[in-house]
């Protein structure tokens, strides 16, 4: 494994930070809910490393713990994802029973 | 030397190609979740939000799962099989009024993968580097207490557990005393990082904490507790990124993480609160009620006095709150909303920031219930129209509209923004009784002389005010 070299990781850090900041507070209030619940998906990101740890077999402990951590990250994929969309496809705009 | 150097590159290029695979998934994948955001700005484009989001999912997964490292895949499918069977019932049959439990839940599955792949980590190679053990340590942390207190504030939310504020004496300085010895256990493991003992201890630690941080929080202060809890989880994500040197995890962990911030102090600023005033304040406690208790009274109607009222008026305001939320009424609020709109009244919802248990709580609810979200307003642009408007309806909302707020100093809501439903020419408040509530604060607003009591549950007397429209229609001139 390559050094790990915390300088450029503190540089991506604090460039995805204010990036986010910028894009988050362009969020319509309206869609806060389905913004949080989209976040949390795309944190779930981490079931990438689970996958890792459960899949390198490297001692008992880590792959139980690695299953674990899939099982607990994917929950969030698959849920967050469909609970956005599901949110998402609710909000409408001009109703057609205007009569 | 040519010849051996073929066999090396021959053998060593299948690997190299996986590499190169699965960090160029990673990029695409950072890249798609930033686009995603972006498009969630407005609801016209949200839904492509979430779809470039997926994309970018699946495509690190994908990465993941090609990576040469890997041994075998039985445990990567159970976890797999086993995350979809949690997830999807979850997010299909659950409904739109247990959004806020849901999502306290998802951050403890959040803060639980990064803790425990951290703690993986740790027993697998123990960092030899300071800094390394040091962010490992942290990650930990915060992943654990996250995931307690997550779980704590489902429980809170689901009503499991009491939604009372808890607080015993010293309450402060005991979680402060174990927070601090988390914290010199995370010290020590960085000092050295063989103590492997210590690395329990922090996580027990941690875990205690995480219960201590909620147990004194109402479930009117939700809001804010769950935007942070989301930004802890992200964070525990971002720095799990440090520890496994993978910046596509540093990049998503430190979007949601800002999510996580921005959102809170929306919330904050909405209650006119402080961070460490909602963790630390124990809201429940701070209730001396505003001095004078005169037994004032307050004006009770029906619904059909209501519903001629509304009639006649030609704006209408509707305040929807928690109480809307735990009666289910939003359905019948839409068929109030079709027989005002149907009579050409104008009919807009007045959105409080922390209406609700989190953030946008209502828009949803009232999404669902297939109101068009341009009637749905934002307080700051919608509180200058109600000295304009006929008729304020508010619907199980409390605090959000009571004035006392504007000049009470004793009351623990001063300084919070609030809607300024009093100034409609009518206000109409439905509540259950006049029970306080939490906070145990009397609301001015249902004393006040334009104001009229709708007693009953929310989606009762909605239906009734609805049902009285429908019957007095008179045929609507051409």
């Amino acid at each position: 494994m390559p050094t790990p070299d915390i300088a450029s990781h503190l540089y991506v850090f604090i460039l995805a930070a204010f990036l986010g900041l910028e894009v988050i507070k362009r969020v319509s209030p309206l869609l806060h809910t389905p913004l949080m619940s989209l976040t949390n998906a795309i944190s779930a990101i981490s079931v990438v490393a689970a996958i890792e740890i459960a899949g390198r077999h490297e001692t008992t402990l880590a792959t139980v713990l690695g299953t674990i951590a899939v099982t607990a990250a994917f929950t969030n994929v698959v849920g967050g994802f469909m609970i956005t969309d599901r949110m998402l496809k609710m909000f409408k705009k001009r109703e057609p029973v205007k009569k | 030397m040519n010849m051996m150097w073929t066999v090396a590159e021959l053998t060593g290029a299948g690997a190299n190609i996986q590499a190169v695979f699965s960090t160029a998934t990673y990029i695409l994948a950072a890249a798609c979740f930033v686009l995603s955001l972006k498009w969630l700005s407005a609801p016209t484009t949200a839904r492509r939000g979430n779809i470039v989001g997926e994309v970018g999912m699946a495509a690190a997964i994908v990465g993941a799962l090609l990576q040469n490292n890997i041994i075998s895949y039985e445990w990567i499918i159970v976890g797999l099989v086993l995350g979809a069977l949690i997830g999807a019932p979850l997010a299909i049959w659950m409904p739109m009024t247990a959004v806020p439990q849901r999502t306290a839940f998802s951050h403890a599955c959040g803060a639980l993968a990064a803790t425990l792949v951290g703690t993986a980590h740790y027993f697998t190679h123990v960092p030899e580097r300071k800094e390394e053990m040091a962010v490992l340590s942290v990650e930990v942390l915060l992943g654990a207490l996250t995931f307690t207190g997550s779980l704590m504030a489902t429980g809170k939310l689901q009503e499991i557990l009491p939604q009372r504020p808890i607080t015993f004496k010293g309450q402060n300085i005991f979680n402060f005393l174990v927070l601090g010895a988390a914290i010199a256990c995370g010290v020590g493991l960085t000092i050295n990082p063989h103590l492997t003992i210590l690395f329990p201890v922090l996580l027990g630690l941690a875990a205690i904490f995480g219960v201590l941080l909620i147990v004194p929080i109402g479930g009117a202060d939700m809001p804010t507790v769950i935007a942070l809890l989301n930004s802890y989880a992200g964070l525990s994500a971002s720095l799990m990124g440090f520890v496994l040197d993978n910046k596509l995890l540093i990049i998503a962990g430190a979007l949601d993480g800002a999510s996580g911030f921005i959102l809170s102090i929306i919330m904050c600023k909405a209650m006119n609160r402080s961070f460490t005033n909602v963790l630390f304040g124990a809201f429940g406690q701070v209730q001396k009620s505003s001095g004078t208790q005169e037994k004032k009274t307050v004006r009770s109607g029906t619904p059909e006095e209501a519903a001629q009222i509304m009639e006649a008026a030609q704006s209408v305001i509707i305040i929807p709150g928690y109480g809307m939320a735990v009666a289910q009424a939003q359905h019948k609020v839409r068929d109030l909303f079709d027989q005002l709109t149907r009579r050409g009244v104008d009919v807009k919802f007045a959105i409080h920031p922390v209406a609700g248990r989190m953030p946008g709580h209502m828009n949803v609810l009232l999404a669902e219930a297939e109101i068009p979200y341009d009637r749905l307003i934002e307080m700051d642009e919608i509180n200058g129209d109600f000295s304009q408007c006929d008729v304020a309806l508010v619907i199980g909302a409390n605090d959000v509209v009571n004035p006392a707020a504007r000049h009470d100093k004793n009351s623990p809501i001063y300084g919070m923004p609030i809607l300024d439903a009093d100034k409609a020419r009518t206000v109409f408040a439905i509540k259950r009784s006049m029970n306080p509530g939490f906070a145990g604060i009397e609301n001015e607003l249902y004393y006040a002389d334009n104001c009229m009591m709708l007693f009953g549950d929310a989606k009762a007397v909605v239906s009734a005010v609805a049902k009285e429209l429908a019957e007095s229609a008179e045929p609507v001139a051409a």
